[in-house]
């Protein structure tokens, strides 16, 4: 039996997924599904996407191996380094993939979400190398905490729509990125950042990720001399966290673990629901409304996660389990000052995970691959705030 | 409740009739006076009503009934006390139910149907749940008399449209403009194209909502087809205070005009 295979003709892992768009959308969706698949079985389209992201992205990233956090913590850590690739996270894997069949399906324009404002730097940055318009939708609340990143955007030539309904965060910036969508779908693109949404984005974002976990793969078997025994995630959307998993789940018998914000922990804490175009775990109240997350990180407050997580869950193939705001700035401190390495504030829930189950859920002694998803510098000034007093 | 009145069959018999199709859309809960709105429009000549169940996430809704949605929301509006509200009064036009599947989905799909049942509701609009996603919902409906109806877009190709009215229960909406819900300045090409596209399809009538939002507008999208949904104009009034006087007189200049055709 395969874990991580393709989902249902009708584009559902289980019980969750599916295709839940308003009819304006429902060809595009179609046409999209049959764009990739068509592109996925072309030799050419893949070896273009592997050369771009050799020659531009900078791949494959190293796995690092993180002695003194080990020997700290009785375990042996090594970190998958996404946070070494061009613009500093795992987000432009997906959006060279999305651009380039944007591009191949005659499509000038894309639109997409962002929280921590990555997805949006991966965008802006592929708009602009493949000659594409760009337009961003982000919560004003991110916008104030992901500064650096709104003005990377800008700067790369994106239009940053700030975005004041609801939460004014990611969740509303999905809504508004897909009411723009209905409105223009016959010439725009939209370039979703995580394995969420309707099917096919889901598999393909996946898809466009698993290169993560291939390398860590064959990484593991030259570096650990074998698989890890557990492979740990942060869990927003779940885009880092799945393609990680797509490396290891039918290939070895490691414990794939993905780890959410206590804010925002929609597999441990949901139940199914329908929204953003898909079924899947979501945080909502006894009326079926969708709750607000609340998380120090803006990359991982969402209230809803990618079916195929819930999918996992169920099956027990992966398991979740969340840390909370005050755990992940110890772990940003801790990654920094003992392995030179500041992560961003969605890896460091990994790092957090795997420093408080030390020992515990994690033997003593086991190997443990961490997908480190994004470097820290967009976090700076929210970080300086919450650590300040605990620094030298 | 309404007077367990088929939403199809009204609406069928009115075309028969040589009459344009006028179906307002208020939002469920927004003020307190909401159900004397409700039979304002009916008093103003409505044919029908769509009553919103609101949705924390609307995806299709544009600003005017995105704000009326949190409003309602706001007061404490559930489900429960929009249903409830309904089964209090007896309305003269059949009702149907907008809302996001999430809501259906929640309550359990059998359940839901039960609840409108009981309110006295006829029919209900889902524009999240498309129809592949459609057959526990349809089935459990079907069991209440509760009549599914389907929107068709612009973008729909022609062999998934004849689906799409064949299935379709009540009426046929059309998605007259790309877009969400709001207002417009002008009746968009799109309207036309595909009031002609689907009334060639099919008997039902066939009505067109998105964007319509002036007397005239509704006139000039009824030549094509049988009759127009008008919604963020008639909410953009509610917001502003307009009340029930306010439904009733701009309702009312809907159908003087469609009437005029
Ligand atoms: C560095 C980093 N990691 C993780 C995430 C969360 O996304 P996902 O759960 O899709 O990997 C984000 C999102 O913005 C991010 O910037």
């Amino acid at each position: 039996m395969s874990f991580m295979g393709p989902p249902s003709e009708a584009g559902r892992f289980g019980d969750f997924g599916g295709v839940y768009v308003p009819e304006s959308l429902f060809a595009a969706c179609s046409e999209l599904e049959a764009g990739f698949s068509d592109a996925w079985a072309d030799a050419s389209f893949r070896s273009t996407y592997y050369q771009i992201l050799s020659n531009y992205a900078g791949r494959p990233t190293p796995l690092t191996y993180a002695g003194r956090l080990s020997e700290k913590l009785g375990v042996e850590l090594y970190l998958k380094r996404e946070d070494l690739t061009h613009t500093g996270s795992h987000k432009i894997n997906n959006v060279v993939g999305q651009a380039l069949l944007a591009k191949r399906m005659g499509k000038g324009r894309i639109i997409a979400e962002t929280g921590a404002g990555q997805h949006g730097v991966a965008t802006a940055t592929a708009a602009a190398v493949f000659g594409l318009d760009a337009t961003i939708y982000m919560g004003e609340v991110d916008i104030q905490r992901q500064e650096l990143n709104v003005f990377r955007m800008r700067l790369l030539g994106a239009k940053v729509v700030a975005v004041s309904s609801g939460s004014k965060t990611l969740k509303d910036a999905i809504n508004e990125a897909m009411r723009e969508w209905v409105a223009s779908v016959e010439t725009t693109h939209y370039c979703i950042g995580s394995v969420m949404g309707p099917h096919p984005y889901p598999y393909m974002v996946r898809e466009f990720q698993r290169i993560i976990g291939e390398e860590a793969y064959s990484q593991s078997l030259d570096q650990l001399g074998g698989a890890p025994d557990f492979v740990v995630a942060c869990v927003g959307g779940g885009s880092n966290a799945a393609g990680t998993f797509a490396g290891f789940a039918d290939t070895c018998a490691a414990v794939l673990v993905g780890v959410e914000p206590a804010g925002g922990a929609a597999v441990g804490r949901g139940s199914p629901g329908v929204v953003h175009g898909m079924r899947s775990m979501l945080l909502q109240d006894e009326f079926g409304q969708v709750e607000e997350a609340h998380s120090v990180s803006a990359g991982l407050d969402y209230p809803g996660v990618g079916p195929e997580h819930s999918y996992l869950n169920s099956t027990g193939r992966a398991e979740y389990y969340s840390v909370d705001d005050d755990a992940v700035l110890d772990a940003v401190m801790l990654l920094s000052q003992t392995e030179g390495i500041i992560p961003a504030l969605e890896p460091a829930h990994a790092v957090a995970w795997v420093a408080s189950e030390a020992g515990k859920r994690i033997p003593l002694g086991s190997k443990v691959v961490l997908t480190m998803s994004g470097r820290g510098d967009k976090d700076a000034s929210v970080a300086a705030e919450l650590l300040v007093g605990r620094l030298r | 409740m309404s007077i367990g009145l088929s939403l199809g069959t009204t609406l069928a018999e009115a075309k028969m009739h040589g009459r344009k199709l006028l179906v307002p859309y208020i939002t469920g809960g927004l003020g307190t006076d909401w159900l004397d709105v409700l039979e304002a429009v009916i008093a103003a000549g409505a044919d029908a009503v769509e009553v919103g169940i609101p949705f924390s996430d609307p995806i299709m809704d544009g600003p005017i009934i995105q704000e009326a949605s949190q409003r309602a929301l706001d007061s404490g509006a559930t489900p429960a006390s929009i249903l409830g509200g309904l089964a209090e009064r007896s309305f003269g036009a059949p009702l149907a139910v907008m809302t996001y599947y999430n809501i259906v989905h929640h309550a359990g799909v059998e359940r839901f149907a039960g609840w409108l049942d009981t309110a006295g509701v006829s029919g209900v609009i889902l524009p999240d749940l498309p129809v592949e996603e459609m057959g526990e919902w349809k089935s459990c409906a079907a069991a209440r008399n509760i009549e599914t109806v389907l929107l068709v877009a612009p973008t729909t190709p022609d062999d998934r449209a004849q689906k799409l009215v064949d299935e379709s229960q009540g009426f046929v909406y059309a998605v007259g403009v790309m877009g969400v819900t709001g207002e417009r300045n002008a009746l968009a090409s799109s309207a036309r194209t595909i009031s002609r596209r689907l009334t060639s399809m099919t008997d039902k009538p066939v009505l067109i909502g998105i964007g319509i939002s002036t007397p005239e507008q509704a006139k000039e999208a009824s030549q094509d087809a049988d009759g127009v949904v008008v919604g963020s104009a008639l909410v953009r009034r509610l917001l502003e205070g307009g009340g029930p006087d306010g439904a009733f007189d701009f309702i009312s200049a809907i159908r003087r005009a469609v009437d005029a055709l």
